[in-house]
């Protein structure tokens, strides 16, 4: 059934509520090809924010005011101009955040974004899907693991993910196939008894994801057999509880070139807000509350079980 | 019917409360109450429902265990651990059983 169909049956409409959050895709260069991604980032795409781009990024967060403000790729650290990016956005926010894949910034080259994160407060969200290495190396590449251990020590040694330091490490957990993710708690649980255990590595909190049916994750599910099974378990586990707090109702997503989308996942499908190209230099104000919000099935992913955003699992 | 086992039947396990659905709901209840958290974490209990599934040879248990495992964050390197542990317990109950053996042996030999 399709989605619209589902929210139709018991009545629902999937409508924005007051935007909290703008998360700002820099581009689809990364430094790795992982299996999973919904927006196909590798290291042949060529697509990254032009400093205009930027500009009008910043612009339009010293106009309206976000509560968080996240920062996410392909790799952000490829980003030329990803120092401007947050030293533009740093005081315009009281939470910046930056993903990262955790192999590129621990290159030579990026050691010294660290500190400048630090110097910055950005929190770090750290992709880890598995703390068993051939799960992690099966979704992310050959090595991925053990070079992530080593930026996750990195990392703790500039003091993120450490107690009271104020310096936000957190982990993002994909599954690595096709199924859906862990209790958020209990693999928050067992990943900081295992990482502590094996590696001396802290860090601040968990979040669960599932992984959306788009890009290449849903190239992998077609070839390997299993996307009618997946779309019919993301569809069977859809959870109503979960619609008034999905991401998409709270968050602007803007994508490399500034044009607007309602998350992520929109962004890698085409859906754009309100159902049309808009510029990020176009928004004069927050979007209504009310205003209706383009959905597809890949968003069976976000509503299934226990629900996720980009803060990971909905209901705990 | 080319085959006993289809494993699109295993969704309708349920089904067999369309008769006697006391016992089935009296079933399901102990059922769901065995694999909640308890003194063992979910994922553990899923992974000796894993171990038990393969010492019963049970195609449907081990399909939705091997899927219930992953989705509770486990991983090949534990699974294949669960399986050996259901592999030593019967192949060690054949060897227990073989002191009976052992003794029938020795009392009817010179």
């Amino acid at each position: 059934m399709d989605i619209d169909e589902t929210l139709r049956k018991r009545g629902i409409e999937l409508r924005r509520t007051a935007t909290t959050t703008l998360q700002i895709n820099v581009g689809f260069k990364c430094n790795l090809a992982c299996r999973h991604c919904h927006v196909e980032a590798g290291p042949s795409r060529r697509e990254m924010m032009e400093s205009r781009t930027i500009e009008a990024v910043i612009a339009c967060a010293g106009r309206l005011h976000f509560q968080a403000i996240d920062i996410t790729g392909g790799a952000p650290e490829l980003l030329p101009g990803l120092p401007r990016l947050i030293s533009g956005l740093a005081p315009l926010t009281s939470k910046l955040l930056v993903r990262t894949n955790l192999v590129a910034l621990a290159r030579p080259e990026f050691v010294g974004l660290i500190d400048f994160y630090r110097r910055n407060g950005v929190g770090i969200v750290a992709s880890l899907p598995s703390i068993n290495p051939d799960q992690t190396n099966g979704q992310r590449g050959a090595g991925v693991f053990e070079r992530s251990v080593a930026a996750l020590k990195l990392l703790n040694g500039f003091g993120y993910g450490r107690q009271k330091s104020g310096l936000g490490l957190d982990l993002a957990v994909n599954p690595t196939g096709a199924f859906l993710p862990a209790d958020q708690a209990q693999a928050e649980r067992r990943f900081r008894l295992d990482l502590e255990r094996k590696h001396n590595i802290e860090f601040s909190s968990l979040f669960t994801f599932a992984n959306v049916p788009l890009g290449r994750f849903r190239t992998w599910l077609e070839g390997s057999g299993n996307l009618g099974p997946y779309l019919k378990k993301i569809e069977e586990s859809f959870n109503p509880c979960t619609v008034p707090h999905l991401m998409c109702r709270t968050t602007v997503s803007v994508d490399w070139q500034g044009f607007l989308y309602d998350c992520d996942f929109n962004l890698a499908a085409g859906l754009h807000h309100c159902g049309k190209k808009k510029h990020v230099s176009e928004l004069a104000e927050l979007p209504p509350e009310g205003t209706s919000i383009p959905i597809a099935d890949h968003c069976y992913a976000c509503t299934a079980g226990a629900g996720f955003t980009c803060s990971g699992s909905i209901l705990q | 019917m080319t085959s006993y086992y289809d494993p699109q039947d295993l969704p309708k396990f349920a089904e067999i409360g369309k008769n006697a659905p006391e016992l089935a709901e009296k079933f399901f209840d102990y059922y769901n109450a065995v694999f909640a958290d308890g003194a063992l974490t979910e994922r553990e209990k899923t992974l000796i429902a894993l171990a038990v599934a393969h010492a019963v040879q049970c195609p449907y248990c081990i399909d939705a265990y091997t899927v219930a495992c992953l989705e509770k964050g486990s991983n090949l390197d534990e699974m294949t651990e669960a399986v050996h542990v259901a592999n030593a317990i019967r192949g060690g109950a054949s060897i227990a059983h073989a002191v009976q053996m052992r003794k029938i042996a020795e009392k009817l030999s010179m």
